[in-house]
């Protein structure tokens, strides 16, 4: 198991210095500079103006001189100051948004598992009947939905027109008056339609991913050693059979966070919540291209400690793995 | 060369007349696969032949017939600048279905490209290729989209090349998989001591009998870039108007919702039909092309 894990870990760091080159290139090799933004339209720029904001940048050195400072910067957790009219630090910036998206993409995860899971079971024991067809359509139809359709969807329905939901923001006005307790359920409230849209697509993908896993499973010899012996299919599903169709599950969950963290431009935009996605849109926008390329190495950090734990999880939950090389 | 040139005709052979027999065999039993495939012809068919005999434009305005509901005259009623909206919309479509073709084609031709090589010459090639895909795999895909659609102009066909460019991954990781256990297959083993060149056997060989997971991520990834255009043009990031996608025209009338319901409405069930479509010709190919179902 040691072994297994510090070779997993040891694969990460050509993985994370292809991320650094990446997220670096990316926006450094398209057209336009950065400091197009404070130049173009202001009246009084002269072109030693320009010449001095681009030393500043260190725009005047070469790509590979600027990459190589930079690398050694954000291994430091420097990640140089905003560009953007306050010149913040960035990591402060992103340190301020950062629980707000963990938060939801943790919740997320859990409501998907807690949903698909038993859905997807439903899926499989039911196969073929009216009411699996039924759901396998459903989970369809709602793994087709454009997310910010639905959104404004359940804006119209729960925020206008039965005005029960908060549909923007994260807190309420008087959220600094609440007692503890409203305060958490003040923000929970202020959660439930960016959860659903977060969610909705993932766990109809990820049922139907539990249901031909099991669907899988159930075809095993092992499975029909179990019915042959006289088990109650009850049995067999819960001890036998879930077992080894929710293994694979961990890792797709591992592999969703790109996806969820992806996805969050989307409902952060909508619902107003100041988290990184809403944070990446607004530096896109505004070309503050140090906050855009944080915000593309930290996720991308995320996902990569997402997907270890996910195949820790793995190893640990698969026993050919755990005793294997 | 006469042996070499039997053996692939004959290869070739197997390959035509079997193989596109079992898909179409398969996928018309099930039904919702194949309705699925009716619709997509019919919307393909309908959005590249109504523009040619119909009289209005996409962008026709007309201020005395603003914000209509649906009627005979207008079927999906009329926009905020009395733009027929069912016009935009099948407009509208010739655009989505595009960008949904062209960046999936994008994102095939790579991922099968680097895929042959990985999966064929493996060793330090692959480990190259492979690590790319891991770091391309980490990066949050709509990020890495609009970080390039922020610096470039959003034409269709600079977000079609992006989303394709960013979207190869999974074809990548399937095609070397199959070139691994295909490579050992005695067929490949046969071509190589004949002194084929590697080019011929990777691409004219191995390539044909590794697309079955190819076809059917393809199909998956279509309605995947579809549902991509829409959430740019959602962010003003997408095909910019006045050219219509039904990205833009859901968007455009997404703040007049209660309104002029209309105007989001049916592109919003256009896009969710064909991307249900797609995923559901999608699924019927999986069950149609796995191999432990062809006994």
């Amino acid at each position: 198991m040691l072994k297994y894990l510090i070779k997993r870990l040891l694969a990460t760091i050509p993985v994370f210095f292809g991320i650094t080159v990446i997220s670096f290139f990316i926006i450094n090799l398209t057209p336009g500079s950065p400091t197009d933004l404070q130049t173009e339209l202001n009246p009084r720029i002269t072109p030693e103006i320009v010449e001095k904001l681009r030393k500043h940048y260190d725009l005047d050195k070469p790509v590979y001189v600027r990459y190589i400072k930079w690398v050694k910067n954000i291994a430091l957790l420097d990640f140089g100051n905003s560009l953007s009219p306050d010149g913040r630090k960035v990591i402060d910036k992103i340190k301020e948004r950062l629980p707000v998206t963990l938060l939801i993409s943790l919740l997320s995860m859990i409501i998907m598992l807690i949903f698909s899971i038993p859905l997807g079971i439903y899926i499989s024991v039911n196969k073929g009947k009216l009411r699996e067809r039924i759901i396998t359509f459903l989970s369809f139809f709602f793994y087709s939905m454009p997310s910010f359709w639905l959104a404004v969807i359940l804006i119209i329905i729960f925020g206008i027109y039965l005005r029960v939901l908060p549909i923007s923001g994260l807190k309420s006005i008087n959220y600094a008056y609440l007692s503890t307790f409203d305060k958490i359920i003040d923000i929970a409230k202020h959660l439930i339609l960016p959860l659903i849209v977060a969610t909705t697509g993932s766990i109809a993908y990820l049922s139907r991913y539990v249901s031909s896993n099991l669907d899988e499973v159930l075809k095993q010899e092992y499975i029909l050693l179990a019915r042959i012996k006289g088990l109650p299919e009850k049995v067999i599903l819960r001890k036998h059979a879930l077992k080894n169709a929710l293994i694979p599950v961990i890792t797709i969950l591992g592999l969703s966070v790109p996806g969820l963290i992806g996805g969050s431009v989307i409902f952060e935009t909508i619902f107003s919540i100041p988290g990184m996605g809403q944070l990446f849109f607004q530096s896109a926008m505004s070309r503050d291209y140090p906050v855009i390329m944080a915000l593309l190495v930290l996720t991308s950090i995320l996902t990569l400690v997402g997907n270890i734990l996910a195949d820790i999880g793995y190893a640990l939950s698969d026993p050919r793995i755990r005793y294997g090389d | 060369m006469l042996i070499n040139d039997l053996a692939s005709e004959r290869w070739l052979k197997m390959f035509e007349s079997t193989y596109s027999k079992i898909i179409f065999k398969k996928i018309s039993q099930k039904k919702t696969a194949k309705y699925s495939i009716y619709f997509i012809l019919a919307l393909i068919l309908i959005s590249f032949l109504y523009p040619i005999f119909s009289k209005t434009g996409y962008d026709e305005i007309n201020l005395d017939k603003v914000l209509l509901p649906p009627s005979a005259e207008h079927w999906f009623g009329t926009d905020a600048l009395g733009r027929d909206v069912f016009t935009r919309v099948i407009y509208g479509g010739r655009v989505s279905l595009m960008v949904g073709f062209v960046s999936e084609g994008i994102a095939i031709l790579i991922g099968v490209i680097l895929g042959s090589l990985s999966g064929y010459f493996g060793g330090k090639i692959d480990s190259l290729i492979m690590r790319l895909t891991d770091v391309m795999l980490c990066i949050p895909t709509f990020f890495l989209i609009i970080s390039a659609t922020a610096y470039v102009e959003p034409s269709i066909w600079n977000i079609m090349i992006i989303i394709g460019l960013t979207g190869w991954m999974s074809i990548a990781r399937l095609v070397r998989g199959e070139f691994l256990s295909l490579r050992e297959r005695e067929f490949v083993m046969y071509e190589k001591a004949i002194g084929n060149k590697n080019f011929i056997i990777m691409f004219k060989h191995i390539l044909p009998n590794a697309l079955n997971p190819v076809i059917v991520s393809a199909s998956f990834g279509i309605a995947g870039a579809i549902l991509t255009e829409t959430a740019l043009s959602f962010l003003g990031l997408g095909v910019q108007p006045p050219v219509p996608s039904w990205g833009n025209i859901l968007t455009s009338g997404k703040d007049i919702l209660e309104i002029a319901w209309w105007i989001s409405l049916f592109p919003g069930l256009f896009i969710l039909l064909s991307v249900l479509c797609y995923n559901l010709i999608g699924e019927g190919l999986k069950d149609a092309l796995n191999p432990r179902q062809y006994d």
